[in-house]
């Protein structure tokens, strides 16, 4: 119990005195995982648009592997993605495993099924008559696509805070292609698996309530802004 | 008054020709209005239009028209093609075969034509509202058009207050009721001042005294405008008020054609005469004729009309409900009517302004009657009454002979 009371206290300690080494691990973590989230965003949005709007042979087969991805587990992500990147893989040329950029692109590849899934879905979910009734005003089919993704903005919002949690706080693959380098590619879900591997529990608890706290507030964020919008 | 003028009434009433050149816009008709010599006969032409689906022919249309100023009801039952019809002739729906052109120059059906597409506007049965203000709603196409805010800004109040939606401009658009909601759809379509408007119906969706009110405004606006106009309804009445002309639809086929008054009074076959409001049809064979007027025996009595006809030939009399007088004196007093039948009253059907009567002839037949004349005859389900009506009244359709199997 004791252990748990000072490593609280060691926490607010660490986040109130702005510890430099945990900034620079919750920053390495905001920048990593926003990062990844729009790479995301760009490629679910417009994959999961496509999809939805378009007719084609195996179009069932794609709805289910997009769905299907949406419960990647990320270890099996930083697997491939590190055999990818390893030396003699095929994308061993670019010198990035063991590198922020890595785990940005495993991040990126665990969230961009979440958005891509829930982008189809939404865009699914909006009135059938509605992409004919855009183009009945007139609209080009670059414009019609602008409008039905503004009309889906809200549940959109949620593809965003799904995504971004589901990256922010998954450590398997961003340790497996990030390899945890102090001061390099090391961000909080890494360092809070290393802290207790070592025993400092002190200082992985401190880790832990500042990822419960980024996620908390970016969330809260997103959220007033659905809420506002939301009709009520 | 029998309620029967009460449709004849409409008719009377309605505008035969609306004429303008069909830019609606502004909405000083002499502003706009091109002198008739340089109005185009036809507004948008249709050949050999055929939708095919899963197989199935849902729209098959050798030829459609729509003059400039009309109004053109399309109405049918439910998967007669209507809504088929005008997606594809708003460029919405790729027909499978067919072509068409607007103002002399050809379209390109399917989704392609942008520039035809900016220069119509369609208004679906469900208002289809973007998640914005009522302004932002209206404001929609003309910003999609590239117009600048100020602009903007500049047009739409006055196609709010037109549309009577002026106090909601900043309200939600989910917030609104389904009158406003359609209104605000209207107002939407019109703001871009389409050359013309496809509507599938607009208000069907609508209690009875939001859609009477919305009617209303709408057969004002258009009127104001000079829209032309194509609306699928499946209300007769609603035709009546508004259309300048007529198509019945069935089987994705136009069945009949034409002004408003010839399609209801003179219906082309048994199912058009249903449609249209013709509630006693009755199959007959003709027995006799001479000078113009022939007897036509029908199931349970014998019936005159006018026409000439060979005994023996094959008819449907088609007798309109407010065509048919009810009295109680044996034989009606003072009347040219030279079919009379005397009945018993099956069932008295209220139907806002009059009652449907279904009366027991020996075949059925329906009159309208209103709520004044049924208390003045005391009429009442199970009474005897002497049922009549003229032999100009019966539109007979010729039937043919049945194959031979």
């Amino acid at each position: 119990m004791n252990l748990i009371i000072e490593g609280i206290q060691k926490a607010f300690f660490l986040i109130f005195t702005l510890d430099a080494e945990v900034l620079g691990i919750t920053l390495l973590s905001l920048q990593v995982s926003g990062t990844a989230t729009l790479i995301s965003l760009f490629i679910g949005i417009s994959v999961g648009t496509a999809v939805a709007l378009s007719r084609f042979p195996g179009r069932q087969l794609v709805v289910s592997l997009i769905n299907t991805g949406m419960g990647l587990p990320p270890v099996v992500v930083g697997l491939f993605v590190a055999i990818f990147l390893w030396r003699n893989g095929p994308l061993g040329f670019l010198e990035i495993l063991y590198t922020p950029t890595a785990i940005i692109l495993a991040q990126a590849v665990i969230a961009t099924p979440i958005v891509t899934g829930i982008t189809l879905a939404s865009i699914q979910n909006l009135p059938v008559n509605l992409r004919l009734q855009i183009l009945a005003l007139g609209a080009t089919r670059v414009q019609m696509v602008w409008l039905l993704v503004k009309e889906a903005r809200l549940p959109l919002l949620a593809a965003v805070m799904a995504g971004f949690g589901g990256i922010i706080s998954e450590v398997g693959a961003s340790i497996m292609v990030g390899g945890n380098i102090r001061g390099y590619s090391r961000v909080l879900t890494t360092a809070t698996v290393m802290e207790t591997g070592r025993g400092n529990f002190d200082v992985a608890i401190a880790l832990s309530i500042i990822l419960m706290l980024l996620a908390f507030f970016v969330n809260a964020i997103l959220t007033q802004i659905q809420q506002r919008e939301r009709p009520r | 008054m029998n309620p029967g003028t009460h449709a004849e009434a409409l008719l009377r009433n309605k505008r035969i020709v609306r004429g303008g050149d069909g830019s609606g816009y502004p909405l000083d008709p002499a502003a706009v209005a091109l002198p008739p010599e340089s109005r185009p006969e036809i507004l948008l032409q249709a050949e050999n239009l055929l939708v095919r689906r899963g197989g199935a022919t849902v729209l098959d249309i050798p030829a459609f028209d729509v003059h400039p100023g009309e109004l053109l009801a399309l109405i049918g039952p439910n998967g007669a093609g209507k809504s088929t019809l005008l997606l594809t002739l708003a460029c919405l729906l790729k027909p499978s075969r067919g072509r068409f052109s607007f103002n002399g120059r050809e379209i390109d059906a399917g989704r392609g034509d942008v520039e035809y597409r900016r220069r119509i506007a369609m208004v679906f049965q469900e208002p289809l509202l973007f998640d914005a203000t009522v302004f932002d709603n209206v404001a929609a196409g003309l910003k999609i058009r590239g117009m600048g805010r100020e602009e903007i800004g500049r047009v739409v109040p006055g196609y709010l207050e037109l549309f009577g939606i002026a106090h909601l401009t900043k309200r939600s658009a989910r917030k609104l009721s389904g009158g406003e909601a359609q209104r605000t759809s209207l107002a939407r379509a019109f703001v871009t001042k389409p050359e013309i408007v496809f509507l599938d119906e607009p208000f069907s969706a609508l209690d009875p005294p939001t859609r009477e009110a919305l009617i209303g405004d709408f057969e004002r606006i258009i009127r104001e405008t000079h829209t032309t106009a194509v609306a699928s309804t499946h209300d007769q009445t609603e035709a009546l008020r508004l259309a300048d002309r007529m198509a019945v639809m069935n089987g994705g086929k136009i069945v009949q054609i034409g002004p408003v008054a010839e399609v209801i009074n003179r219906p082309a076959d048994g199912f058009v005469a249903s449609f249209v409001g013709v509630e006693t049809v009755l199959p007959g064979r003709v027995l006799r004729s001479s000078d113009g007027v022939f007897t036509a025996a029908v199931e349970g009595g014998e019936i005159q009309a006018v026409g000439h006809l060979r005994p023996g030939e094959r008819v449907l009399c088609c007798i309109r409900p407010e065509h048919v007088t009810l009295s109680t004196n044996i034989p009606p007093p003072g009347t040219s009517a030279r079919n009379a039948f005397p009945g018993t009253i099956r069932k008295i059907t209220p139907l806002g302004l009059f009652n449907r009567v279904l009366l027991n002839c020996g075949f059925d037949l329906v009159a309208y009657v209103t709520r004044q004349s049924l208390e003045t005859l005391s009429l009442e389900e199970g009474k005897r009454v002497i049922a009549s009506f003229k032999a100009t009244a019966v539109h007979v359709i010729p039937r043919q002979e049945p194959r031979q199997t």
